[in-house]
């Protein structure tokens, strides 16, 4: 494999997805739609009841909309990279991935360009978010725009990693209903997105746990800390550790050929 | 040599300005603790706790700022701390359990409201005589004097009247009837209207100064928070009369007015219970103390935002910036 083949691979695939993206501007609309009913529904009931106390990398005090805004863009993410091993599933089904497969070049090559792909489109969608997200008072400093670029990409990959994991281990589309709400949900749920890790163990000590060991919650931390430009190192090493782990085992349990038919 | 020569005056120059560029200290008493925390605003750190008497509330700066008046309410006493060595120097008689008090423009005669005596009690800093005590209404608190030292206000928090004193004569001239519970009263630097914060009531009332009457009354509404937790303590106003802040106690949250046009801005939110506030010497930064939380923060005034809150003891009370 040379470079320019590389490229013109990459291309191809992140050209497959933007089109498919555009062409399903419902998509990217239901994308934003979701975090911005949290953003706006939902954090508003908690709005000033409570002041979030002081947490890192907060200097002060800040309303409930600014903690969530973090853990939202988080679940465009998570919602993208399930939504794109959905679409793996898909095209194993329809035959479309044997298109792609045609390709001379090595087949773990392909799933990073897809994973890759994917990641730069759900970045448009989160940036699109921080900035409706403005209208509620949700002001990082301009700075942290910029240096929540590389953690929201990590994130990202780590998410359609998952996604890919999750794709090798479904042999059918109906199947993949039921997997999005037992690791969607629970991902979301049993992390730092909602609540700030304090209050989980104020609830439960158990809760606290499972939520410690959810990589989703090291993710939103990774995210949170760089939008406020500081760095998490934990959550970066954590992050950047499962992401390797899902991507060895999605491309090592890729099996295209596997369909329940 | 040459080069030495050409430092010599530089050096000069930056030993002089260094005086100047000195940083703002922000006192700040602890209530519980019975200390005065002392925050640098330039790192935004706590650079010394110094013990203080019991129960430490109101505090103020002589015009020199050499001097710190502490209201030890606890210890029903004033006492007076050198800010050089950080000592007490002298206790007042300050009449028992004094809780906030006002310094006349005069830099000498102190203005004690004395909550469990329904009294004011005046005081002379450098003699230590009690120069008169007025009898006003039931649980005096709020205490203001005139910017050009005419007339002292001091609030009832159970007549809830603010009464009106003539610091020449030491007499009560006048009353004015306020909402439930007044806490705090500012003047406006031209000493021609007066606010008056009405923690029950939830309002501040806006007094013209020479007629004695309300002409305008604010009430502050913050979405998602139950109007019975808006309660109106403390309240600063800008020199140049822009604007003025109304802490909102257990809110949480600051209530940025419009000085001139009486409507209301804002509401920044801090740490939980807010109680007193200063400004910084160019008043480009607010400091509120937030008892239940026991911190400070400090509101950017230019973003009318909370940037920083600063840990210090237990129910910070009073807060005064030193330049």
């Amino acid at each position: 494999m040379n470079i320019v083949m590389g490229w013109h691979c990459f291309k191809g695939v992140l050209i497959r997805e933007f089109l498919r993206f555009v062409q399903q501007r419902s998509r990217f609309l239901s994308a934003l739609v979701r975090p911005l009913l949290w953003l706006v529904v939902f954090a508003a009931g908690f709005r000033a009841a409570l002041g979030i106390s002081i947490i890192q990398p907060y200097d002060t005090y800040i309303t409930y909309e600014t903690y969530i805004a973090p853990g939202l863009c988080c679940m465009i993410l998570l919602f993208n990279g399930m939504q794109s091993s959905l679409s793996m599933v898909y095209d194993r089904e329809m035959g479309s991935m044997r298109v792609l497969l045609m390709s001379p070049l090595p087949r773990p090559y392909l799933l990073l360009c897809k994973m890759i792909a994917t990641a730069l489109i759900s970045l448009t969608q989160v940036y699109a978010f921080l900035f409706i997200a403005l209208m509620v008072d949700v002001e990082p400093p301009v700075i942290g725009y910029l240096s929540v670029l590389p953690a929201l990409v990590l994130v990202a990959l780590l998410l359609s990693s998952l996604g890919l994991f999750l794709s090798t281990q479904i042999k059918q589309l109906e199947n993949f209903a039921g997997i999005m709400n037992f690791v969607i949900f629970p991902m979301f749920f049993l992390s730092s997105a909602l609540y700030p890790l304090w209050k989980m163990q104020e609830a439960s000590d158990w809760l606290y746990w499972i939520c410690m060991i959810n990589p989703f919650t090291h993710a939103v931390e990774l995210v949170r800390f760089a939008l406020y430009t500081q760095l998490n190192t934990d959550a970066l090493m954590i992050t950047a550790g499962t992401t390797l782990l899902f991507t060895l085992l999605a491309v090592t349990g890729f099996r295209p050929q596997k369909t329940g038919r | 040599m040459k080069f030495t020569k050409l430092l010599k005056p530089i050096a000069a120059a930056v030993m002089l300005a260094s005086p100047v560029a000195m940083a703002e200290l922000a006192y700040v008493s602890n209530e519980k603790d019975d200390t005065i925390s002392v925050i640098d605003l330039d790192t935004m750190q706590v650079t010394d706790t110094i013990e203080v008497g019991e129960r430490p509330r109101g505090i103020l700066f002589s015009k020199d700022f050499s001097k710190l008046y502490i209201c030890a309410s606890d210890s029903d006493t004033v006492q007076v701390m050198d800010l050089k060595t950080k000592q007490i120097i002298k206790e007042l008689p300050s009449g028992e359990d004094p809780e906030q008090f006002a310094l006349h423009p005069n830099d000498r005669h102190l203005y004690i409201s004395n909550e469990d005596d329904a009294l004011v009690t005046i005081v002379d800093t450098e003699t230590s005589e009690v120069l008169a005590q007025i009898d006003v209404g039931v649980e005096p608190e709020g205490m203001a004097v005139s910017p050009n030292g005419k007339i002292a206000v001091n609030t009832s928090e159970t007549t809830n009247m603010v009464h009106w004193i003539d610091t020449t004569t030491y007499e009560l001239i006048d009353n004015t009837l306020v909402d439930q519970r007044p806490r705090h009263v500012e003047f406006s630097k031209d000493s021609k209207i007066l606010w008056a914060s009405s923690e029950i009531g939830g309002t501040v009332s806006i007094i013209d100064v020479d007629s004695r009457q309300i002409f305008k009354k604010l009430n502050f509404e913050i979405k998602g928070v139950h109007p019975d937790r808006v309660q109106p303590v403390g309240v600063r106003l800008t020199d140049d009369g822009k604007y003025a802040f109304v802490a909102l106690g257990p809110a949480n949250h600051v209530a940025v007015v419009d000085a001139k046009t009486y409507e209301i801005l804002e509401y920044v939110l801090v740490g939980r219970r807010v109680w007193h506030m200063d400004l910084n010497t160019d008043q480009t930064k607010l400091l509120t103390t937030n008892g239940i939380s026991g911190d400070v923060s400090v509101i950017d005034i230019s973003k009318m935002k909370a940037v920083k809150s600063v840990k210090v003891g237990r129910y910070p009370w009073g807060v005064k910036v030193k330049s």
